[in-house]
């Protein structure tokens, strides 16, 4: 087994920028980014953490069946979305909140999801590529790489960044195990896909940890299958910015595919329904506290100059945002009944036709709210 | 025994052992009585373990092996990998190797990736090995509507599993049948599918430690009536219950059968109450479409033809994916549709 590498660190949880090791080939990456994009890093990841609050507290109050909080995994998720172009096609897991904003994705449309009014909420096509949520662990890793698969078929990479697409798909440490997980990594190295796995190992697949799923780092699974893969720290924005830009790059420029493992952790319950009290202890959670992805960047940008006036105004927007959506998923309307037959085929369908229409029969022989 | 009957009947199964000052009888939850079922068959049978995804610390997303890790250890109850292919075909080594394990799915929707391991190797084997090697695999599912979850935490894909040979399935609707079933499905040597509904955990029941009420593939009457016979199996047996003391109010007397074994099915108690009531309505929240009560229908016409006052009507989850939690109560069937198909069964 190969020796472990160190994980790519740009900014360390005392929040100084780290210019020596491996992080200095990534510094250019940082160095091209003016000071409203690094700001922008910060305003995402305080509003989406914002918003998972309020979410669970709609969730708390009766207002959502369901709430995947999002909680610690800020920097994986802004950076690494923050990567992408807008041509690339984001296949996320279902905790991914912060891509789908930076990608286009309304908020409240995942609110509906988990409110129980729909189970999709959006047109990825509208929607900056950014691809339903996949709550089946690990599926959608197949359906990147046959994506992947689908735009080297349609012709070789240009060479033109800003033209060339990439897909990227999001996982976690329990969906290695699926074998859906191992065989997106065959076809991906098989046919060279131009694509990234980003897998954030956020250490807990529910109550089990990730030494259950893995003896060996993560990232080095994927390496036995020939994709070349990378850990590194996914509470540092940087790093997960730089290091998912230059491996997305690569991978549409015709590589072949490419790994990211971004060391993270779920800070809060695995869903709404989870007791993580039960498996997991006080110390390790407040172990990850301290390496908190949000207070490292904030002092960071403190000593480029941010002033109290720019972190007040972030706060205000992100509880602006918050407001906003409750307000919103407090008018959200109950779908007609008759939406469950619709799309179930996309041409006619005698089966669905004949139930949708017996199913409109009774309800008005109940007045309208059997 | 009559050529309708295809059900197994096995002996009923007191426990003599049973200490004589544990209790006889306790008021438990489904949840508690799997539980106490399960504690039983690892006590019992040093080769029974527990298998599956969060059920060891956690005891599971629904708690039902809450506490049995602490209890046999974790050789016994294993939080495995994420992974139900993974899961389902080490249980078959571990059964060739004289195990006989006991799987828990997380949820009916997740079962699928361990589809193939169960339909073209558990199903199987048995019949492979020409008899020499039992798989006695127990694969527990909780299933079903009506906990308003998000989707492919609802669904009842029994059907897909009674279409193969070599799987037999059981469902209780009550917390004893759960405490006795799960006992008895651990003792068979065929692989079993554990069908558990999700949305019955909760309610409680008296379970009896003394004896079980009916072998594992049994159906039976559980309210007796005279003018229409409705069946279902878990959750819907409640349902169907409901709908019968509603009906009774309007002045008709439904006779509810609670299926419990899916496969095989047990016949005669239901074809003995069709020759009695003359109708028959089957529910289950499945579509209906390719699904158990069709299978039921077309066997109750062919048995019992002469005795049919109206055609066999079936109440069934729509022939659509299961839809959002804001629609499952306009999805799956409640009382007023069974009762609806009873008027027009009664129509005839
Ligand atoms: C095929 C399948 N099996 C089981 C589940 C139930 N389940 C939902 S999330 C989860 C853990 C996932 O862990 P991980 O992949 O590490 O992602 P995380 O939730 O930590 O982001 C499990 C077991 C599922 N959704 N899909």
């Amino acid at each position: 087994m190969a020796e472990p590498r160190s994980a790519v660190q740009l900014l360390t949880p005392e929040g100084r920028l780290n210019t020596d090791g491996a992080a200095a080939e990534y510094l250019p990456y940082i160095d091209a980014l003016d000071d409203d994009q690094l700001r922008q890093f910060y305003r995402d990841m305080v509003v989406v953490r914002r918003f998972d609050v309020e979410a669970a507290n709609l969730q708390r109050q009766g207002e959502m069946g369901l709430w995947v909080p999002s909680m610690g995994q800020e920097a994986a998720q802004v950076g690494s979305a923050y990567a992408t172009r807008a041509q690339d096609h984001i296949f996320p897991a279902y905790r991914e909140h912060a891509i789908a904003m930076i990608r286009g994705v309304d908020l409240i449309d995942i609110i509906r999801m988990l409110r129980g009014l729909t189970h999709g909420g959006w047109d990825p096509k509208q929607r900056g590529n950014f691809h339903l949520y996949t709550l089946v662990i690990g599926s959608h890793a197949l359906h990147a790489t046959g994506f992947a698969m689908g735009i080297a078929l349609d012709g070789d990479p240009t060479g033109d960044p800003d033209k060339d697409e990439a897909t990227i798909v999001y996982f976690g440490d329990g969906a290695t195990s699926q074998g859906d997980v191992s065989e997106a990594f065959v076809f991906a190295a098989s046919y060279r896909t131009p694509q990234v796995f980003f897998l954030q190992n956020n250490h807990w697949a529910i109550s089990v940890p990730v030494s259950v799923q893995s003896r060996t780092p993560l990232y080095q699974r994927s390496e036995g299958f020939g994709i070349p893969s990378v850990q590194i720290d996914g509470n540092d924005v940087l790093a997960s910015f730089a290091v998912t830009k230059r491996n997305l790059d690569e991978a549409r420029g015709g590589t072949g595919p490419r790994l990211i493992e971004a060391l993270t952790y779920r800070m809060g319950a695995h869903t709404s329904s989870d007791d993580p009290t039960k498996y997991r202890s006080d110390a390790e959670v407040a172990s990850w506290a301290e390496r908190d992805p949000i207070s490292r960047y904030e002092t960071w940008l403190r000593s480029l100059g941010a002033t109290d006036n720019f972190f007040e105004n972030v706060k205000t927007e992100a509880e602006d945002f918050a407001a906003d959506i409750r307000r919103r998923t407090l008018e959200l309307p109950t779908p007609d009944p008759a939406l469950m037959f619709d799309h179930v085929y996309s041409e006619p369908h005698p089966v669905t036709e004949e139930q949708k229409a017996w199913l409109a029969d009774y309800e008005q022989s109940y007045g309208g709210d059997a | 025994m009559s050529d309708i009957v295809t059900g197994q009947d096995q002996v009923r199964t007191a426990h003599p052992e049973q200490t004589p000052e544990a209790p006889a009888t306790a008021e438990l939850p489904m949840a508690k009585a799997l539980n106490a079922g399960l504690r039983k068959a690892l006590a019992d049978d040093p080769k029974v373990l527990l298998m599956g995804e969060d059920i060891g610390p956690l005891g599971g997303v629904f708690r039902i092996t809450e506490g049995l890790q602490a209890e046999f250890g974790p050789k016994r109850v294993i939080d495995t990998p994420l992974a139900e292919s993974g899961i389902i075909g080490t249980a078959i080594g571990l059964a060739m190797r004289g195990y006989r394990p006991v799987v828990e799915i997380q949820f009916d929707g997740f079962i699928f990736p361990g589809f193939d391991q169960i339909t073209t190797q558990l199903a199987k084997l048995t019949n492979r090995h020409e008899g020499t090697q039992a798989f006695p695999v127990v694969i527990r599912v909780p299933y079903g509507g009506h906990i308003g979850a998000v989707e492919h935490h609802q669904e009842s894909p029994e059907a897909y599993f009674a279409h193969t040979p070599g799987l037999r399935l059981v469902s209780p609707s009550t917390p004893n049948d759960a405490y006795w079933m799960i006992q008895e499905a651990i003792r068979s040597n065929d692989p079993v599918m554990f069908f558990e509904p999700k949305s019955r955990y909760w309610p409680k029941g008296t379970v009896d430690f003394r004896a079980s009420v009916a072998p594992l593939h049994s159906s039976r009457v559980v309210r007796t009536g005279t003018d229409v016979t409705v069946l279902g199996h878990g959750a819907m047996v409640s349902v169907l219950l409901q709908a019968a003391e509603i009906a009774e109010a309007e002045g008709a007397s439904l006779e509810v059968v609670d299926l419990r074994s899916l496969s095989p099915i047990d016949y005669r108690p239901i074809l003995e109450s069709v020759q009695k009531t003359g109708r028959l309505v089957i529910a289950s929240e499945a579509p209906g479409f390719a699904s158990i009560p069709s299978e039921i229908a077309a066997t109750v016409a062919e048995k019992a033809f002469y005795s049919l006052e109206a055609p066999v009507l079936r109440v069934t989850g729509f022939d659509a994916p299961f839809p959002p939690a804001k629609l499952e109560t306009q999805y799956l069937p409640d009382a007023d549709r069974v009762l609806e198909a009873v008027d027009r069964a009664l129509a005839y």
